[in-house]
């Protein structure tokens, strides 16, 4: 359980977006991150939130070079990914989405053995880190090691999915709205568990979310985009503060949300920093 | 002449038949598999060059099967009497069902699974072999069964361009007013064109994961 001690991260290993510009095809007209610099230290969880289409998604595929900036740079571990080997930086990358992205004709054991598997390691040393990943994620490795993805939960998938991104305990981990397609009681079980988690592996967390009470449960500081500029960032506790039309936007939903949510599922809003 | 006394007393010629007709087909869908499936992941990623390939592949199937051997017959090369030519025709024919196939196959693939592959670092040929072909595989066994299904079928028309097979009894049996001589084509071409569903069916079970 204690096996990512030794993972600290060396000191150069943060993200730096120097006036990163990306739009679709080059089109001047349909830019989604415009002129973005960020600085994403080692070992913080960041937030990106936002709404749909304000580009935090672009953003984070800039990071393990799915997508390329067309002006300015974006470094990793000290690096511009245009000189990263794509396959490289992205082994080096772990990498959740929504519903988990998971291999639908592999097992579960495949599935999170997959990187190693391309990396070479010996199938002893496979297995042994399969069922490590599936006890730190909360799965019995007996249980569900032999399972296809078909036969497990959406909460499951999502473990799984996060088990997979740390197979080969990557220093950077990037997660797109990993549990967006959940119910909320689950989705809340998991928030719990995951910054927890994050705490102990001390790995740098990009997080994207258009939650604003996903971003305060997890994040050691929230980066708030808007139409491709970083409109707001703040660490959770003074983030609600900022007098800036957006934050007050979604500092709303967060109130109707609550509402809501209090109203069908009682003792939801108990979790720690959900209401701020 | 009933069925039966036709069958029992031509037993070996039948036999010789189906072994060649059956032969006709594998060869035929040898060459149609490795040559749609290969163009249909070519096609993927390129609509234009894809809307050709289904069009061209769509013309063989409407035009009918003996009116196609005719054409042949006169084409240097690949024409003639015989069964290069009964070859090429059943490999028209079988073409389309496997390249649609494999197409669909390929392009109903959800784009998440695709996203993660590559933001795993695969690279291209990992993601082609281990992702892709693998979760396409039971569509494209899809057409494969229907494209062998059809050419059980459509080879015994072959017979009229002498390249042998059941369909040898059929013509005969028509040309003598005989049930019993076109059942011994037709209870055969029958027979294998279930089994081959049958078994191409299980396997496609097999390969099915969700």
């Amino acid at each position: 359980m204690e096996m990512d001690a030794k993972a600290a991260t060396p000191p150069e290993s943060t993200i730096l977006f120097q006036d990163a510009t990306y739009s679709v095809n080059g089109n001047a007209r349909q830019v989604i991150i415009d002129c973005i610099s960020l600085e994403i230290h080692t070992g913080e969880t960041l937030v990106l939130l936002g709404r749909s289409g304000s580009g935090k998604t672009t953003l984070l595929k800039l990071i393990n070079r799915l997508l390329l900036a067309q002006k300015g740079e974006v470094l990793v571990q000290g690096r511009s990914t245009a000189q990263w080997d794509p396959i490289r930086l992205r082994r080096g990358i772990g990498y959740v989405i929504q519903e988990g992205g998971l291999f639908p004709h592999f097992t579960v054991a495949q599935n999170i053995g997959l990187v190693p598997t391309l990396e070479k390691w010996t199938p002893d040393r496979i297995a042994q880190r399969v069922d490590e990943l599936l006890s730190l994620v909360g799965l019995d490795p007996r249980e569900f090691s032999a399972r296809h993805p078909h036969e497990l939960s959406g909460g499951q998938r999502q473990r799984v999915g996060v088990a997979r991104a740390l197979a080969a305990d990557p220093p950077i981990l990037l997660m797109d709205e990993p549990f967006g397609a959940l119910d909320p009681v689950t989705r809340a079980e998991l928030q719990r568990e995951f910054s927890k988690l994050a705490r102990r592996l001390a790995k740098t967390i990009v997080f994207v979310t258009h939650d604003l009470r996903e971003a305060l449960v997890l994040a050691s500081r929230i980066v708030l985009l808007q139409a491709g500029h970083i409109v707001a960032s703040a660490k959770p506790q003074e983030f609600l503060q900022i007098d800036h039309p957006e934050v007050k936007a979604f500092a709303a939903s967060l109130g109707s949300f609550s509402h809501t949510v209090t109203d069908t599922v009682p003792g939801l809003h108990t979790i720690p920093g959900a209401l701020a | 002449m009933s069925p039966w006394q036709f069958f029992s007393g031509h037993r070996a010629e039948i036999l010789e038949a189906t072994v060649a007709h059956l032969t006709l087909v594998l060869i035929a869908m040898a060459i149609a598999i490795s040559v749609a499936v290969p163009l249909g992941m070519f096609i993927v990623q390129r609509p234009t060059l894809r809307n050709t390939a289904l069009g061209f592949a769509s013309v063989f199937q409407t035009i009918p099967s003996l009116a196609l051997f005719g054409f042949l017959i006169p084409i240097p090369f690949i024409g003639g009497i015989g069964r290069r030519t009964a070859i090429v025709a059943l490999v028209l024919y079988a073409l389309l069902p496997i390249l649609r196939n494999t197409y669909v196959g390929l392009a109903g693939i959800d784009p998440a699974v695709l996203q993660a592959a590559e933001a795993m670092g695969m690279t291209d040929s990992q993601i082609l072999w281990r992702v892709r072909l693998p979760l396409a595989l039971p569509v494209i066994l899809a057409g494969i069964r229907t494209a062998t299904v059809i050419t059980i079928g459509v080879a015994t028309i072959a017979a009229a361009i002498g390249a042998g097979g059941l369909g040898t009894f059929i013509f005969r049996g028509v040309a003598m007013v005989s049930d019993a001589v076109i059942l011994a084509g037709a209870i055969p071409a029958a027979i294998l064109a279930i089994l081959a569903d049958l078994l191409l069916a299980r396997l496609e079970r097999r390969l099915k994961v969700a």
